[in-house]
């Protein structure tokens, strides 16, 4: 028998580096922003930040305390009234110029967050930063049109919002909890992640250079310890927690009874499902951004690939082809697809779930254009065939570029795999026949669905996840009303 | 001679694009950052795949002459450039054209293509189509690139469209032939995936985009889709068909692109011009401009002027 035509992809196009150019000043020391002023923090406190794709320290980070986040906490309520005072119409220029800041220095959130993290360059410039300005555009609209988002009658905010933020979007989900907490007029105490405060920073020179009152933002640095101060911190009213499901669990416990209000953008394992009569090349392209986009450090990654069984090998090969072509390495290399993996700590879990998947009896393979740089975290993107949907990696979330692949022979049953999972924050069909489109959408049990496309996002559009994939939405109009209340 | 079976044209008119996905894929090409040695070498092999063209009411024997210099020996001042991969003239001109490149540095070999069945518009009866193209070949063409009935096509006669492509490839002979579809009369993706399947059933050689008369021509999603066509028929049959965007790549960067998304969809293979090629007039000095450019080091300024315009 004649061996099976091959196309040469991997190597077939050799590309020279081509590093970004734009030269930033990356702060030695990330501290505090309270009161509007930048201060250094406790010195006993100090941790090193790295930078993932060396394995080298970019410099320290202090961590805030229970008295700082105090201060901090009192800055916010402070600066609450004058805020939450000024017309709509008013908060609404300060946004908007926050917005267009954040376009002018884009080229310098954008390096700084691609060293910080280790998303290429390719993302931040294209995805994160424009995003983050596109949030504060939006919301800089609703301002002074409320009542529009409420059915007509009179809102007020909640008062002083303690927010944390994951490190796979820094400046992202920054964006994401203050642009519509301060459109609504509340104040925030907002926690960067531990491994991510370098953008924090350049926002805080954003929010000075812009004129914001002091007190309106306020930045604490710090682990997960001082995201428990602000979270107990007995003048919050308000939560807004973006993270893992066992953190946000612990978050509605130590808030129980408390009366803060809070939303929770927790974890996912959701399904990307691809029927036969689906547009398959496209599909393809789907998958690839669905699980590897930002080395699949994203919540609504599509992490679960449910195909259809008549066209699993096809599919799969075409897929292999295409990631075949992925470069992988130097994440300010504006042609880098996959970059560096973010802490050595989610490295080790990574791995520790590729290692588990095999001893499961899982198919392991993995593929990229290049081979991954010595230095620093890297994981080539990998499939994960011949997994059962009770196999670890099909029920937990890996947070890597690591997707695990099942088949499926009808819509019930594709609808019935993708919703067994604990979570449900997203999920993706691909067909090009729209009546079943429709069908199995409606029946997905998750907050977002694509149908056609995966993890497009926009500023008008609501995120937010079900069951363990946490409650309340950001985003859209969804998105003002978990920083707003009906005045009674 | 394939025959023509209803079957088929089902499969063809059954192949599924997804417009939103095509153009996040190209979108995502056109960010791709050429630099330094990738730029030099892609540079150098566009030049080399570029079927320099000349289609216009005006063109006269010299102008062709002129043409086939030009393409053997770009630019005077790099000798060591590569040829551009053919002369594209229309049938008239064939003789002159052929004249010339057995004249003129014989030691540099290019290819001369004929347009034929009533080129741009394909409304000319069969047995003129073939006449046209006997003449062609007869006179010294090595490719032939034929337009299809868009007419036919878009009114869902695909026995008739994959009938004049087997008729004329018959007519060939020996010449390679390029079938363009003028895919910005085809309104649609999914038209531009089933008549590329079609012309390959029907035995391309290559397939076109477009003429270069209508405006949108050679777009990187209509490319796209006809490459991912070139990919399955390859998977599935070992056999390789060949690529040629014509009309609107007026610029090196463009081209460039074009290069990478070959490369991405089909990997080495189809990096040589026996197997892509570039329909164009102004982008072979554009290459040059760029390649001179960095040939001075990158520090002067280099007027469009050094380069003869044909």
């Amino acid at each position: 028998m004649q061996e099976r035509p091959e196309l040469k992809l991997s190597g077939a196009l050799d590309l020279a580096p081509a590093l970004e150019s734009h030269k930033v000043k990356v702060p030695e020391h990330c501290g505090h922003y309270i009161d509007g002023a930048l201060r250094l923090g406790k010195p006993e406190t100090y941790f090193s930040n790295l930078n993932p794709s060396t394995g080298m320290p970019l410099g320290t980070v202090a961590a805030a305390d229970e008295e700082e986040v105090d201060q901090a906490v009192k800055a916010a309520r402070a600066a609450f009234p004058g805020w939450s005072g000024l017309s709509g119409l008013e908060r609404g220029k300060y946004l908007f110029r926050i917005a267009r800041r954040m376009q002018e220095r884009e080229r310098d959130l954008a390096v700084v967050e691609t060293i910080d993290n280790g998303k290429p360059i390719r993302e931040t410039r294209d995805i994160d930063v424009p995003l983050a300005a596109g949030h504060f555009f939006y919301y800089a609209g609703w301002a002074d049109k409320l009542e529009y988002a409420s059915g007509g009658k009179p809102v007020r905010p909640l008062g002083v919002a303690g927010q944390i933020v994951p490190w796979n979007f820094p400046i992202l989900m920054l964006a994401w909890k203050l642009a519509p907490a301060l459109a609504t007029g509340n104040t925030c105490v907002i926690k960067p992640a531990e491994t991510t405060p370098l953008s924090a920073m350049l926002l805080a020179e954003i929010l000075d250079e812009v004129g914001l009152p002091k007190g309106v933002v306020n930045i604490v640095n710090g682990p997960g310890t001082t995201g428990a101060a602000i979270v107990n911190h007995p003048d919050i009213d308000k939560i807004s927690f973006t993270g893992s499901t066992p953190v946000g669990r612990m978050i509605m416990k130590s808030i129980a009874g408390s009366g803060k209000k809070a939303t929770m953008e927790l974890g996912g394992k959701s399904a990307n499902i691809v029927f036969a009569d689906a547009a398959l090349d496209q599909a393809v392209e789907g998958v690839v951004t669905g699980i590897f986009m930002n080395q699949g450090h994203v919540c609504c990654a599509g992490s679960r690939l449910l195909v259809e069984e008549s066209i699993k090998d096809e599919f799969l090969a075409r897929l292999k082809r295409r990631i075949l072509t992925l470069k992988i390495g130097d994440p300010l290399d504006k042609n880098t697809d996959i970059g560096a993996i973010n802490s050595p700590k989610q490295f080790a879990t990574v791995q520790r779930y590729i290692k588990l998947g095999v001893e499961e009896g899982g198919t392991l393979w993995q593929g990229a254009a290049c081979d991954a740089p010595d230095e620093g975290f890297w994981v080539l993107p990998t499939l994960l065939t011949d997994v059962h949907p009770s196999d670890t990696v099909v029920r937990e979330e890996i947070f890597g570029p690591v997707l695990s692949v099942l088949t499926f022979r009808t819509p019930d049953e594709a609808v019935q795999k993708a919703n067994n999972s604990e979570y449900g924050l997203a999920a993706g069909v691909w067909s090009e026949k729209t009546s079943k489109l429709f069908s199995v959408a409606h029946r997905l049990n998750a907050g977002v669905i694509w149908v056609n496309g995966y993890n497009m996002f926009d500023p008008a559009s609501p995120f937010g996840g079900m069951r363990h994939s946490g409650f309340g939405r950001e985003g859209g109009v969804a998105g003002l009303w978990p920083y707003m209340e009906v005045v009674r | 001679m394939t025959t023509y079976h209803p079957s088929m044209a089902r499969a063809w008119r059954a192949a599924r694009v997804d417009n939103a996905m095509v153009q996040s894929r190209t979108a995502r090409v056109r960010t791709r950052s050429i630099k330094t040695t990738t730029k030099d070498h892609l540079l150098r092999l566009a030049l080399s795949m570029v079927d320099l063209t000349t289609l216009e009411g005006q063109d006269t024997p010299d102008k062709v002459r002129s043409l086939v210099v030009k393409a053997k020996r770009p630019f005077i001042e790099m000798p060591e450039l590569p040829s551009c991969a053919a002369v594209c003239v229309y049938p008239a001109m064939v003789p002159y054209a052929r004249e010339a490149l057995d004249t003129h540095f014989q030691e540099r070999r290019v290819g001369l293509a004929s347009v034929a069945t009533g080129f741009p518009s394909g409304q000319i009866p069969l047995n003129l189509k073939v006449a046209e193209t006997r003449f062609a070949v007869e006179h010294g063409a090595t490719e032939v690139d034929m337009v299809i009935d868009r007419g036919a096509f878009l009114s869902g006669d695909d026995e008739r469209v994959f009938n004049e492509i087997v008729t004329i490839k018959d007519a060939c002979g020996a010449a390679r032939l390029k079938v363009i579809f003028e895919t910005g009369e085809l309104g649609t993706l999914d038209n531009v995936a089933a008549v590329s399947r079609l012309a390959i059933a029907a035995g391309a050689d290559f397939i076109k985009t477009s003429t270069g008369k209508i405006s949108p021509a050679a777009t990187l999603p209509v490319t796209l889709v006809m490459l991912e066509a070139i990919r399955e028929h390859y998977l599935a049959t070992g056999h390789m068909v060949g690529m040629k965007p014509a009309g609107g790549i007026r610029d090196a960067k463009l081209a460039l692109h074009n290069l990478v998304l070959v490369a991405e969809t089909l990997g080495s293979d189809w990096m040589t011009n026996e197997w892509f090629r570039f329909g164009a007039s102004s982008l072979a000095n554009d290459l040059l401009f760029q390649l001179a450019r960095r040939d001075d080091g990158g520090k002067h300024y280099v007027s469009p002027r050094r380069f003869s315009v044909e």
